[in-house]
């Protein structure tokens, strides 16, 4: 079986992990670091991913799409609320948003898919061979939708997802594999954009997820805000300045506070400087760890609701959890770890990067899919009860919360009027009562013979995979015939949606590659000019004059050149430059290699 | 072993059962001896023949628990990765029902209730409804609740109510336990009957009071333990 990579597809940071001898191992970049920023900037020259990206946050803010984990199988209406905080803007189309970047509008899959494939592209080069196949983290409290969204998203990179897995449990399968813990555990996982709690019995190699609960919408982000709304306030008192009209200045405010944030942990006060727009000076301030823990501690307290429902839902009491493990970067603040430790009442562990223990996790798992690990097994649960819409609008659970997955339930369907040809089934998830404060989940017309009322039976089975994911089959239980059953998501895209955009990556995947092209040359470019320019500075004097500017002359080409978008003009002019360098080369050479000869005698140099 | 004559016609299926791939006869429980791919659980297997435990309604959790790891290991998708797709869709269809067996067994109420679908023979058709004295308890209850959730917060009847409620919370949580014990006791007798293994009509006439006893205090306990959530959801 091929190689399958682990993937890590966060709201703020992504990596990619994969087994080495039996250790699982994050992939660095060529810049040596493991995490690739979540960010993804249109250009004049194209999309670009990652570090690089991250740079256009404050540059070309409306053009720079960050946290797009957050709108993962979602619709316009279910974002409302924040949508003045993102710069980029955002539609919907079909019950899925679109994310504006210039001409063109991307789902958030096919965004999503960019920085994946960014990712596949640093295995490969990491690992010498092409990626065809992962498995892909995802929020343990993500449903259906969103976890449809992140499959449709690798399929548009082109990779086969053989698996979704969550990220906690994903945690633990690192933590289980190289400490070796037995018991019951709990795993706290505070993101940059989610919150999922989800505990687990460690028995022999099983590790069965007992109960699950979480927010996917409760993450890093929403610190960075009450940071950067408490900046925001104080410009407006102190310098008249409303900001949020300017939205390159409030991505500086976002990355400012998150940055304040960054450093109190470890530090006790930290100072933030912005400069201001129109000349109006810089805003100063400082800000105490004191202030910054008064300031998130509501959000805080936030994450320890679904810590006790899923201690009721497991039927445990907090004296029963063994060990605790914290996830993800948000539980770096000292107050998020003290919060967990009155919870649980021990010491939580961290001995594993929590920015890396995830992508970790899901290369174990990536390693028991392929059949390598073959002593673990991961039980995982589903997050949310699946029901169907009744009369009067009341959700009936065929599916309750925290079952083992893969779980199925069979329901019979029949007709109320003679000859009726279909019955309308409406797919929920979630615990509410009412059909209406549930997620619609799929709509569906079940195909009935034309019979007297009653007569008919449809059996229709409700399949949750491995992957958290629905699968529906329905059978005439007169006929034993089985029905194929069109389901059209509410909240997703769909089948053609998926594979135009799959089209669309192959035709724009030329684009990119001249996109990474011509921001390498430039590069090179950029370090060649350097060189020369030194050389210049050292050695002007070894060569006549119109050497001289017959270099400056291609330099400036050269320059000319690093601002069009023709890499191959680059590579011209480069050449053009070390061409019309030579001579100055040579004569530097031959200056060095004299100077280090003076005072040496022939016998020393051979 | 017990042989009631619902189970016959079904022990006879199994044993010709014919591998899906190789065609060959199974005799083993979950893979074929030939050719050793997996085979699908039938729909007939009942809970307790999937995990290879005989009928009772009293079972060693741990012994459960560790036959469940071991058939989630036979059976669970992440090792079909590389197999066909029928074996695969055998895998997640297995996976789905051993996982319902297994919240099905690991809960002693569950359990019961199960069984008692499985063998409630002449007893199927009993209606189930709350005995008069506990109807008419939970209908003031209700309507003491309904006063309480409209009463100000700052009155003295709000908390005359409440106090009331959280007595009759004590008192229906007791008789919940109490109604568990004698459902242990009766778990207990079934088992013995069935230990005995006699399927005489004597054993029959035995065993149906049994059940129908059973089936009257699983059912009003569901009542009781509603009506407990309710009064939780209301005091807090």
């Amino acid at each position: 079986m091929s190689r399958i990579v682990g993937i890590d597809l966060g709201t703020t940071n992504s990596l990619v992990a994969y087994m080495k001898e039996g250790h699982p191992c994050v992939i660095p970049g060529r810049n040596e670091r493991t995490m690739v920023p979540s960010v993804v900037a249109m250009t004049d020259n194209g999309l670009i991913v990652g570090d690089p990206a991250k740079e256009h946050l404050t540059r070309t803010p409306e053009r720079t799409v960050y946290s797009v984990k957050r709108f993962m199988g979602k619709a316009l209406e279910d974002v409302q609320g924040e949508l003045a905080y993102f710069p980029y803007s955002l539609t919907e189309q079909g019950g899925v948003i679109r994310i504006k970047l210039g001409e063109k509008s991307y789902s958030p899959p096919q965004i999503s898919a960019m920085i994946l494939k960014e990712l596949k592209h640093r295995a490969e080069e990491h690992l010498g061979e092409s990626i065809t196949k992962a498995v892909i983290t995802v929020p343990a409290y993500f449903n259906d939708s969103q976890r449809q969204a992140t499959k449709d998203a690798g399929m548009i990179a082109g990779l086969d997802v053989l698996r979704i897995i969550n990220e906690p449990t994903a945690a633990s399968l690192a933590y289980g594999l190289q400490e070796k813990t037995q018991g019951t555990i709990a795993v706290y996982d505070f993101g940059g954009g989610t919150f999922d709690i989800s505990i687990l019995k460690l028995k022999n190699g099983i590790f069965e997820v007992l109960a699950t609960n979480g927010d996917t919408h409760l993450g890093g982000d929403d610190l960075d805000r009450e940071i950067a709304n408490l900046f925001l306030a104080d410009i407006l008192s102190q310098h008249e300045i409303d900001l949020s009209a300017y939205p390159d200045h409030m991505q500086t405010i976002r990355l400012a506070a998150e940055q304040a944030k960054i450093e109190l942990s470890d530090e006790l006060n930290t100072q933030v400087s912005i400069e201001l727009p129109g000349n109006k000076g810089r805003f100063t301030r400082k800000l105490t760890r004191d202030q910054l823990e008064s300031l998130t501690m509501g959000i805080i307290e936030r994450t320890l609701v679904p810590c006790r429902m899923a201690l009721k839902d497991a039927g445990l009491t907090p004296d029963a959890i063994d060990e605790i493990v914290l996830v993800g970067g948000s539980t770096r603040m000292p107050l998020v770890r003290q919060r967990v430790q009155e919870l649980f009442r021990k010491t939580p562990h961290c001995e594993i990067n929590p920015d890396e223990v995830v992508a970790l996790g899901a290369a174990v798992q990536a390693d028991i899919l392929s059949g390598g690990t073959t002593d673990m097994l991961l039980l995982d649960v589903t997050p949310l009860s699946l029901g169907i819409e009744t009369m009067g609008g009341v959700m009936s659970s065929l599916i309750r919360r925290n079952t083992t997955i893969p779980a199925s339930a069979k329901e019979m369907f029949t007709t109320y009027v003679d000859g009726q040809t279909g019955v309308d089934i409406h797919i929920l998830q979630g615990e509410r009562e009412l059909a209406n404060d549930n997620r619609s989940l799929a709509k569906f017309r079940l195909n009935v013979p034309p019979l007297p009322a009653g007569v008919p039976r449809i059996e229709v089975t409700f399949l949750i995979d491995a992957n958290g994911i629905l699968n529906v089959n329905a059978s005439d239980m007169r006929t034993g015939q089985s029905q194929s059953i069109e389901v059209k998501p509410s909240y997703g895209l769909s089948d053609q949606e998926v594979e135009q955009m799959i089209e669309d990556s192959f035709k724009f995947a030329a684009e990119d590659v001249n996109a990474r092209k011509l921001i390498e040359t430039r590069l090179e470019a950029g370090a060649l000019s350097t060189t020369m320019e030194k050389s210049l500075s050292e050695g002007g004097q070894l060569v006549v004059p119109e050497e001289i500017t017959a270099i400056r002359a291609a330099l400036s080409a050269l320059a000319t050149a690093k601002d069009g978008n023709d890499p191959r003009a680059i590579r011209a002019r480069m050449a053009d430059l070390e061409r019309s360098a030579e001579r100055l080369t040579v004569a530097m050479l031959n200056d060095s290699l004299t100077r280090g000869l003076q005072g040496k005698k022939v016998s020393d140099l051979t | 072993m017990d042989h009631t004559h619902s189970q016959n016609p079904r022990e006879l299926q199994m044993a010709r059962r014919l591998c899906w791939h190789c065609q060959s006869e199974v005799s083993g429980e979950y893979f074929c001896d030939r050719c050793a791919k997996v085979q699908p659980v039938s729909k007939e297997t009942d809970y307790f023949t999937c995990f290879g435990f005989p009928r009772r309604l009293t079972i060693d959790q741990s012994k459960l628990e560790a036959k469940f790891y071991e058939l989630s290991r036979a059976f669970h998708p992440d090792f079909y990765q590389s197999k066909s797709e029928r074996e695969q869709t055998i895998s997640l269809g297995n996976s789905a029902t051993l996982n319902s067996a297994y919240r099905t067994l690991r809960d002693p109420i569950q359990r019961a209730e199960y069984l008692l679908d499985l063998d409630a023979g002449a007893i199927k058709e009993i209606r189930n409804s709350p005995p008069a004295d506990l109807f008419e308890e939970i209908l003031e209850l209700q309507d003491t609740l309904n006063e309480y959730r409209g009463a100000d917060r700052t009155s003295a009847i709000w908390q005359q109510l409440r106090a009331k409620l959280q007595a009759e919370q004590l008192t229906l949580e007791q008789r919940k336990q109490d109604m568990e014990a004698s459902l242990q006791q009766l778990f207990t007798d079934w088992d013995a009957l069935q230990d005995r293994g006699d399927s005489t009509s004597q054993a029959r006439t035995e065993q149906d009071p049994l059940l129908m006893r059973m089936r009257e205090i699983l059912s009003n306990r569901t009542y009781v333990k509603s009506i407990v959530n309710d009064l939780v959801a209301t005091i807090g």
